[in-house]
């Protein structure tokens, strides 16, 4: 057995440039063993770079790492011997079969030739290629391409496994496969270390998430605590007349609290409390007489939270960026 | 609905993939050689599912004989007969050598695929994925001197030093290229794209073999181009072939041959495993 400590990642003040772009600037992550931790971000956050440097593939230029208990750069050979990485890109070879990629890494992995090759069937029956496993990679569908490329990171069952934006591009059949194999990973005792700009993926997934804009964490915690900070939920409304937004928005303001105006002009989203004062609130523009299309009550979105950090809602109004700060951990000076 | 869940094609099957997990202890360590071997098993399984790339070391050697044999052949010997005995191995030099240039620009090319992190990624001795590229390639060459020879010998070729002597003569001018080819990794690896590896190859390696003893005498030359033209390596490694296939090795030609190749291996090799890493 190797030596765990209780956090599978350790990192503190990690930072990587590019000529003047600060890919990763400054990131502290504290990942805990046997789980999935997700890191969110959206394009260019720098969440493959994290990876690379994780994974060390790069050496940061500042800061420092331990993953599984080894320091990325003066132990990087020991870290490789632990790890598995399924890269953004797929990381298999495209110009072999899926069969090939497979032995292929068995052999690297010290399996012997016959092994190799039965464990590569084993993976491709396993994961659903086995139809495929003669065929180049290059004529794989994506999902195929995605699912041979994690069965390539288990060909010896690593401890902790990089997942690159693993659904990316997938169709929901797919992206559900996905998250079944990475469940089951966990089950198995592996920690995965998540990167994705999908909420709703590290919703499903993960137990604790980092959120991640320009190279900084600005939040942390779990998918419940991130919602948290935006409140028990949301109050959609649409009417029939958007003329009377602004008397519908006062009325809203009175009986439930801070509102919300949409980029739809005929539509409201009011923060509240329970679903009691949401009833209150539609109630009382009925009374006023204001029309409604429809309404509905909606738990926070992961959506809802990043936006409320990034405040990239700037535009729909000053309330959407203001409330995160209390209830969560925050990373940003 | 039954109670047993059959996967439908396509799909992975969750509970198979829990067993796959739990199935494996890891496994020591392969060996440094295995691992490079692992590799150029890689290249092989390449050339199988695409045997086409191969074109380019079988067609152009065929043309070089050709086209040298009988388009220069009367008016820098006198007769194509004698001047296909003299230039037949170095015909055999220039085809191989350029055929190194496309070692760096394959490494170019793999090096914009993802599975390139992934071999970063792995536990493996640092070098082996480079070295075991080039030994894939080394099949290459040695397909390549194969069919030059095949066609000399069709052509009228005839070597005074007989099968040994020829197959010594390719063994020399494939361990040689393959320290040439650390060169040229090291430009696959520095340079932008396949394109930019090609131009740059051949820049250098072009003008290099025609001031080499390949195709004339350098007794032939102006004093100072004939003094560049015998240190050369190119000039060098040519004669050695030649009196190898002519069965009068000259020892010197290929010990310096050898300690050439050695050199750049030695040079290139280290330099090229940091760029791979740190790329
Ligand atoms: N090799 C590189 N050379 C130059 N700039 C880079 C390089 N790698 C990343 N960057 C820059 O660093 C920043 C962070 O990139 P990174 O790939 O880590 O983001 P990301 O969060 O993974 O984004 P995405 O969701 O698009 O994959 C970006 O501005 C990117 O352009
Ligand atoms: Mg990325």
């Amino acid at each position: 057995m190797t030596a765990r400590t209780a956090l599978a990642i350790e990192a503190t003040g990690l930072a990587k440039s590019y000529g003047s772009t600060r890919a990763v600037d400054g990131i502290d992550l504290a990942v805990p063993a046997g789980a999935i931790y997700g890191v969110l971000g959206p394009n260019g956050a720098g969440k493959t770079t994290t990876i690379r440097m994780l994974a060390t593939l790069i050496a940061p230029d500042a800061g420092s790492a331990r993953v599984l208990g080894h320091d990325v750069v003066a132990e990087a050979d020991a870290v490789r011997g632990l790890v598995s990485l399924t890269g953004q890109l797929a990381s298999v070879d495209e110009e072999l079969t899926g069969r090939e990629n497979l032995a292929l890494l068995g052999r690297l992995l010290g399996l012997r030739r016959g092994a190799a090759r039965a464990r590569a069937d084993e993976l491709l029956e396993a994961f659903g290629i086995a139809d495929a496993a003669g065929k180049l990679v290059k004529h794989y569908s994506g999902g195929m391409r995605r699912r041979l490329d994690i069965a390539a990171s288990i060909v010896v069952t690593p401890e902790l496994m990089f997942l690159d934006e693993p659904t990316t591009g997938l169709d929901p059949r797919s992206r559900n496969q996905v998250w079944e194999i990475a469940r089951a990973l966990v089950a198995g005792g592996t920690t995965i270390l998540l990167c994705t700009q999908y909420l709703e993926e590290a919703d499903q997934l993960a137990d604790g998430i980092a959120v991640i804009d320009h190279g900084r964490v600005i939040a942390e915690g779990t998918p419940g605590q991130l919602k948290a900070s935006v409140g028990t939920g949301a109050l959609h409304v649409r009417l029939l007349d958007p003329v009377r937004r602004a008397e519908a928005a006062q009325i809203l303001e009175a009986a439930v609290g801070g509102v919300l105006l949409a980029p739809d002009a005929a539509a409201l989203t009011v923060k509240c409390p329970d679903a009691g004062r949401a009833a209150l609130g539609v109630a009382a523009l009925t009374r006023a007489g204001v029309g409604i299309a429809e309404f509905s009550l909606a738990r926070p979105s992961l959506d809802e939270v990043f936006l409320a950090l990034t405040g990239h809602t700037a535009d729909d109004g000053p309330a959407a960026s203001a409330p995160a700060a209390d209830t969560l951990q925050e990373q940003a000076s | 609905m039954t109670s047993t869940t059959t996967t439908p094609a396509g799909a992975a099957d969750t509970a198979a993939v829990r067993r796959a997990i739990a199935s494996t202890a890891r496994p020591p360590r392969p060996g440094r050689l295995a691992t490079a071997l692992a590799f150029g098993w890689r290249g092989m399984l390449k050339i199988k599912h695409v045997p086409e790339q191969l074109l380019d070391v079988t067609i152009s050697p065929v043309m070089f004989v050709l086209m040298f044999t009988y388009l220069f052949g009367g008016a820098i010997a006198g007769s194509t007969g004698a001047y296909l005995q003299y230039i037949l191995p170095g015909i055999l030099v220039m085809s191989v050598l350029f055929t190194t240039v496309y070692s760096g620009v394959s490494l170019n090319t793999d090096l914009t695929k993802g599975v390139v992190d992934r071999f970063r990624s792995l536990p493996i001795w640092r070098p082996a994925p480079l070295l075991g590229a080039l030994l894939g390639d080394s099949v290459r060459y040695v397909l390549a001197g194969t069919v030059i020879l095949v066609v000399g010998v069709v052509l009228g070729y005839r070597p005074e030093g007989g099968l040994l002597g020829v197959v010594a003569a390719l063994a020399l001018v494939v361990v040689f290229s393959f320290g040439l080819s650390w060169v040229f990794s090291v430009l696959g690896l520095l340079l932008r794209s396949p394109n930019a590896v090609m131009n740059a190859g051949f820049t250098g390696i072009f003008p290099l073999t025609f001031l080499s003893n390949v195709f004339v005498d350098p007794r032939t030359l102006p004093g100072p181009l004939q003094a560049f033209v015998d240190v050369n390596p190119i000039s060098i490694l040519s004669t050695a072939s030649r009196s190898l296939m002519a069965g009068t090795p000259d020892t010197g030609a290929v010990l310096v041959s050898l300690a050439v190749a050695a050199g750049l291996a030695l040079v290139f090799l280290p330099l090229t495993t940091r760029l791979y890493r740190s790329r």
